[in-house]
């Protein structure tokens, strides 16, 4: 099956809307379906992510549907096709992105199967070096909305440019 | 290498009973950590074709390290394993008997020549590495195992999240990915009736009991695998110590209960305990349950010295050593369950008769 946007790449994200009752789907690659979600929902946020929009998209049909309605099997994972309602089958995620595609709907699970969602335990060496780079990018990302929502356009820039550097040293 | 050594004979560094703490009654100490690689899709998602990808990225990681640990490790595919070798590492408690079952070219194991390290490769999980010790010593396994892991994350990617820690095929495992257990040997908390209370309480802990072999396995011989069942949310060091101080309680329990039944029915106890040893030396036909039951009743009479000239390492030993597959690879041929049952009695007497 190709994207319905572009009809070049294979879609790779398929997504069931539910708007008023009527339902739409869309098949979409992943580029597509980013673009589509920037246009759609208008995110201004530079951490924009696809698989977070959609899980977020996903949890409200769940909502208006009920959840054993087979015409909701809206979201695959965009790494590995997962879809929620194979997971609920089988108990197993498809790849690591699972628990970002399907965090809302994982959520209740890791709590009742836990009691807790939040990790506390050991980080791995090398790729914590990663983690503390994340974090220090999603500081700078909130403070380059302050400085926005402060008009200080020019220390804007030079967080943007570091944000930029740092997302480079991430790679 | 390795992997040979461990097929050709029953002993594995956890029989060696002399060398841990408590260890009549604790029999081994285990953890376990599940490892995926970054974005791979996980191994019940994978074919031949791109699981092999993941053994070649391990198998480099292997190659590239300088740790002892992990030069001293051997890496085999299970296409080179025939079914009997695989079901051999399985009795040994090295591969589940879920991975045993696979002769892919993608599933495999790293595994050490005393059996206390071993990495299963692509079953649940891309990489599930433990550390098999000798009675009670948890610590020192997740010691020794996190070094295996630093080493090897030290090439390979892993997936990792700060809310969600460790990413795994199951979320019953996702965040520190660590399992953690004791192999407990109770004859006498089992024969007053006392472990399905202490159980029951235990999984209020946060803690599991299951059989010999893990999951979906009976419990036999008086033999319990006590578990940690959270894995998100706590600390490795935290988890590892509620579990020695949960089995250090039980241990306690089973001490007071021994000398208790001691006290009260000395005689219905040697009894016993003779008439198991009695049995198992005597014995021509024996089926591996009735074996197990027997062993434990001599276990627990070495343990109150009734048994002497034998020790707790032959009798280890003789819980693997008596499992279907040791005893068609020491008879070199496939057996029927009658003629395993015939093999059985004479392994039993031998090794009993040598001590």
């Amino acid at each position: 099956m190709y994207c319905d946007e572009c009809k070049i790449r294979p879609a790779t994200v398929h997504l069931t809307q539910i708007i008023n009752g009527q339902m739409i789907q869309m098949h979409l690659c992943e580029q597509c379906a980013a673009k589509k979600g920037a246009s759609v929902f208008n995110s201004a946020d530079t951490g924009f992510s696809i698989p977070n929009l959609l899980g977020t998209l996903f949890s409200n049909v769940y909502n208006v549907q009920g959840i054993s309605s087979p015409a909701v099997s809206s979201v695959s994972c965009p790494n590995c096709g997962m879809d929620f309602e194979r997971i609920r089958q089988t108990g197993k995620l498809g790849c690591s992105e699972c628990y970002f595609t399907f965090e809302r709907e994982l959520e209740p699970t890791l709590r009742r199967v836990h009691g807790n969602s939040q990790h506390i335990g050991k980080v791995p060496r090398r790729g914590g070096g990663k983690v503390m780079l994340k974090k220090k990018i999603e500081e700078l990302k909130n403070r380059l909305q302050r400085a926005v929502a402060r008009e200080e356009y020019e220390k804007a820039a030079e967080i943007r440019d570091e944000i930029k550097r740092l997302e480079k040293e991430m790679e | 290498m390795g992997v040979s050594d461990l097929l050709n004979q029953s002993f594995v560094a956890w029989m060696d009973a002399d060398k841990g703490a408590d260890s009549d009654i604790v029999v081994s100490s285990r953890v376990r950590l599940a490892r995926n690689l970054s974005m791979i899709p996980f191994p019940h998602m994978l074919n031949d074709e791109t699981g092999s990808k993941v053994v070649d990225e391990i198998r480099k990681a292997w190659k590239k390290s300088t740790s002892s640990e992990l030069n001293r490790m051997d890496l085999v595919t299970f296409d080179q394993l025939s079914i009997l070798d695989r079901k051999i590492l399985m009795e040994k408690h090295l591969i589940s008997p879920e991975h045993s079952e696979s002769n892919a070219r993608f599933k495999g194991i790293m595994v050490n020549n005393d059996g206390s390290l071993a990495v299963m490769i692509n079953e649940e999980d891309h990489l599930r590495m433990q550390c098999f010790l000798p009675g009670l010593r948890l610590m020192e396994c997740y010691n020794r195992i996190q070094l295996i892991d630093d080493e090897l994350e030290k090439s390979l990617d892993f997936a990792f999240d700060e809310r969600r820690g460790y990413l795994t095929s199951c979320p019953t495992n996702v965040g520190t990915g660590m399992r953690a257990s004791v192999m407990l040997h109770l004859p006498a908390l089992s024969l007053s009736g006392q472990t399905s209370r202490i159980f029951q309480n235990v999984s209020q802990l946060g803690m599991t009991v299951r059989g010999l072999y893990g999951e979906n396995t009976d419990t036999v011989g008086n033999f319990y695998q006590l578990s940690n069942q959270i894995t998100l949310g706590q600390t490795e060091e935290d988890i590892i110590n509620n579990l020695t101080s949960i089995a250090g309680q039980i241990i306690e329990q089973e001490r007071i209960t021994r000398q208790k039944l001691l006290r009260e029915m000395p005689y219905q106890l040697e009894d016993r305990i003779g008439r198991a040893y009695g049995i198992l030396t005597n014995a021509r036909v024996i089926t591996s349950n009735e074996a197990l039951m027997h062993l434990s009743d001599v276990r627990w009479g070495v343990d109150l010295g009734l048994i002497k000239n034998l020790k707790p390492f032959a009798l280890n030993e003789l819980i693997v050593a008596i499992r279907p597959a040791h005893l068609q690879k020491k008879a070199g041929k496939e057996m029927e369950p009658f003629e395993r049952d015939v093999k059985r009695a004479e392994v039993i007497k031998e090794k009993l008769a040598s001590h």
